[in-house]
C-alpha cells in the first residue's frame, strides 16, 4: 500500500444481502461528503476485479444519492444460492467484509 | 398515531425482545416475520407426517410469552408463523389461550399453497428448467395485502398466515388503519419502505452492524427491537424499545434500506413496484430516524411462487490441525480426500476454515495457528453422502499427524426455486377463517 492508499473500510461501511444466487453489497460512506469521490473510485468494474474469486457474473452499481449510498448487485456470486450452496457462509453474509478490503487511493 | 412493532426477524429469532417491546411501547400491531425461503418446505414435510403440525417450531413458545401481554395491552399480532399449516397454528394458539384463561380471536389466512395449481411446464425463473424437472415438496405464492385486509377487517386479535411477502405484513395494517387506496402509489410505496425497514427486527437496531472501533453499538447483548410511528401520509419514525440495547441511526437505517435490494427503483412486492431511490432519512432524536419519500408504481401482474424441492443429501465433514505446519497438513488432508472420493463425488467443496472458507480467497496473507478442514458435497444417494464424512473421520488414523475434532453430518437438502402464477388463480382460493376462545 502506498501512503496515499487506504482500505475501503476506513471510509465506508457495507451490508450484504442475498436473493437466490445474487448478492447485493451496499457501500455507505461514514461521511456523506465522501459520496461523490467514492463513486468515481469504486466503480462496478473495480468491484468485479476485486472480487473476481467470488463473483462469477456481472456487477451492476445502483447509485442512491438521496441517502448517499451505493448498491452493488453481484450476480452468480453465491455458489448457487443459500439453499443448495456448499459454501460455509451460504448466504454470503460475510461478503460485505470482502468488499471493504478493497484498497483505494485517496483523492489528492 | 399508528404504531407497528417488529417482534421477530426470522424463525429462530430471540423471544424476549418482542415481549419487552410490547410491554414498554403502546403498540397497535406487533408483526412477527418468521418464514425464510425454505422454512415452508420443511414445514410441509412435517405436515405430511402429522396433519396437526407444519407451523413454525417456535409458535408455542412465542404465543405463551406474548398472550399475557396481549391480554393486558390489547394490541394485535400479525404473523406468518402458520407456515405450511396456518389453521393448525391457530388451533394450537387457541389451546394456549384456553390454558392461560385469555379470551382470544384468531383470523387465519389461507390460499398461498399452489402445489395443485402449478402447471408442470411452467418455467423456473432462475434457470431454463421447468417445474416438472424438480421433485416438488411445496409451492407457495407470496400473498400481499389483498389477502390480509379481509382478516384485518374482522375483530381478530391475532392474524396468522402462511407465505406472505414480508413488507405486506406491515403494510396491511397501515392501509387498514388509514384507509389508503391501493392505487395511491406514494403511500403504498412509502408504507412498503417502512415494512422493509422493520421486517428483519434487530437488523435496524444495531444487529448485523456492530464493528469494533468503527460502528459502536451500546449494550448489543440486549438488543431492543424496532417499531415505527406512522403518520397518515406514510412518513414514519423508526425507533426501538426504550432503555434497551442497540442503536437506531442513519447508518443502521441506510444499511437496512438496501438490504436484499437490487434495483432500488424497482423493488417488487405483490402490492406495488416500490421505488426506494428518493427516500429521505433524518435523525430527529436519540434512536429516532424519520423516513419519508418512498414511492412506487403499479404492482406486478403475477404472484411470485417459491417452490421447495428435494435437492439431495448434504454431507459435511470437518477436522482441525494446529501448529506451525497446520495449513500444509490441512492441504495434505484435502489431497487425500480428493484422491479417495473424486470418482464417487466429483463436485466436492473443500475449504480450510481460518484461511479462505468464507470468501473463497483472502485479501492479504497471514499464517494461521490452526485451521479446520471442511469438506462438503451434495449427493443424490444417501450412502454416497455418508462416505464423505466417513473419509474425513478416517483421517484420524489414516491422515496427516495431529488431526483432531472430526465431525460428520448428513442432512436432507431442500432447495428453493421460483416461478410465477396468475393472480386470479391465487386470489380465488384465498380465504379467511376465524377461531375464537371466549373465557
Amino acid at each position: 500500500m502506498n501512503s496515499n492508499s487506504i482500505k475501503l473500510y476506513e471510509v465506508a461501511h457495507s451490508r450484504a444481502g442475498d436473493k437466490g444466487n445474487t448478492s447485493n453489497l451496499s457501500l455507505i460512506p461514514y461521511n456523506e461528503k465522501d459520496y461523490e469521490w467514492l463513486g468515481e473510485v469504486v466503480t462496478a468494474e473495480k468491484v468485479k476485479e476485486h472480487l473476481k474469486d467470488i463473483i462469477d457474473g456481472e456487477v451492476i452499481r445502483y447509485d442512491v444519492s438521496s441517502i448517499k449510498a451505493y448498491n452493488f448487485v453481484c450476480k452468480n456470486s453465491l455458489l448457487g444460492g443459500v439453499t443448495t450452496s456448499l459454501a460455509l457462509d451460504t448466504h454470503g453474509k460475510s461478503l460485505s467484509s470482502a468488499l471493504l478490503e478493497m484498497e483505494i487511493n485517496l483523492p489528492s | 398515531m399508528l404504531k407497528i412493532g417488529s417482534g421477530a426477524g426470522f424463525s429462530g429469532d430471540r423471544l424476549e425482545p418482542a415481549v419487552e417491546l410490547a410491554q414498554k411501547v403502546d403498540l397497535d400491531y406487533l408483526v412477527l416475520e418468521c418464514l425464510a425461503e425454505r422454512t415452508i418446505a420443511i414445514a410441509q414435510k412435517e405436515k405430511k407426517k402429522d396433519p396437526t403440525k407444519g407451523y413454525d417450531p417456535l409458535l408455542s413458545d412465542r404465543m405463551h410469552a406474548l398472550l399475557p401481554v396481549l391480554n393486558e395491552k390489547r394490541f394485535r399480532i400479525i404473523t406468518n408463523m402458520g407456515a405450511a399449516n396456518p389453521i393448525a397454528a391457530a388451533k394450537m394458539t387457541i389451546e394456549i389461550a384456553k390454558e392461560q384463561g385469555i379470551s382470544c380471536k384468531i383470523a387465519v389466512v389461507t390460499g398461498d399453497d399452489v402445489v395443485k395449481e402449478l402447471d408442470t411446464d411452467q418455467e423456473i425463473l432462475e434457470n431454463n428448467y421447468t417445474v416438472k424437472d424438480y421433485q416438488t415438496i411445496s409451492a407457495n405464492a407470496y400473498l400481499g395485502v389483498d389477502a390480509l385486509l379481509p382478516a384485518l377487517a374482522t375483530d381478530a386479535d391475532i392474524i396468522i398466515t402462511g407465505r406472505v411477502a414480508d413488507p405486506s405484513l406491515f403494510l396491511a395494517p397501515m392501509i387498514d388503519h388509514y384507509g389508503w387506496s391501493m392505487d395511491d402509489y406514494e403511500r403504498i410505496g412509502q408504507g412498503t419502505v417502512v415494512g422493509h425497514l422493520l421486517e428483519c427486527a434487530g437488523q435496524i437496531t444495531g444487529g448485523y452492524f456492530a464493528d469494533s472501533g468503527m460502528k459502536e453499538v451500546p449494550n448489543v447483548a440486549e438488543l431492543g427491537f424496532p417499531y415505527a410511528t406512522i403518520q397518515e401520509d406514510g412518513t414514519a419514525i423508526i425507533s426501538k424499545t426504550p432503555h434497551s440495547g442497540g442503536v437506531v441511526n442513519l447508518m443502521t437505517v441506510k444499511e437496512q434500506l438496501l438490504y436484499e435490494v437490487h434495483d432500488p427503483t424497482h423493488y417488487l412486492t405483490p402490492d406495488v413496484t416500490a421505488d426506494f431511490s428518493n427516500v429521505k432519512l433524518i435523525e430527529v432524536g436519540e434512536n429516532e430516524v424519520k423516513v419519508s419519500g418512498g414511492t412506487g408504481k403499479e404492482k406486478p401482474t403475477s404472484y411470485k411462487v417459491s417452490i421447495g424441492y428435494h435437492a439431495g443429501y448434504l454431507s459435511e465433514g470437518e477436522i482441525s490441525y494446529a501448529g506451525t505446519t497446520a495449513v500444509e497438513r490441512g492441504k495434505m488432508a484435502e489431497t487425500i480426500l480428493r484422491r479417495r472420493l473424486s470418482k464417487e463425488i466429483p463436485d466436492m467443496r473443500i475449504d480450510l476454515i481460518g484461511c479462505t472458507s468464507v470468501h473463497r480467497t483472502s485479501f492479504g496473507s497471514h499464517q494461521p495457528y490452526e485451521v479446520r478442514l471442511r469438506a462438503a458435497a451434495l449427493c443424490e444417494n444417501q450412502d454416497v453422502a455418508k462416505r464423505l464424512g466417513n473419509e474425513v473421520e478416517a483421517l484420524y488414523t489414516n491422515g496427516p499427524y495431529g488431526g483432531g475434532g472430526a465431525r460428520k453430518k448428513v442432512s436432507e437438502c431442500v432447495g428453493v426455486v421460483s416461478t410465477l402464477v396468475d393472480r386470479n388463480v391465487v386470489d380465488n382460493q384465498v380465504s379467511v377463517e376465524v377461531f375464537r376462545y371466549e373465557q
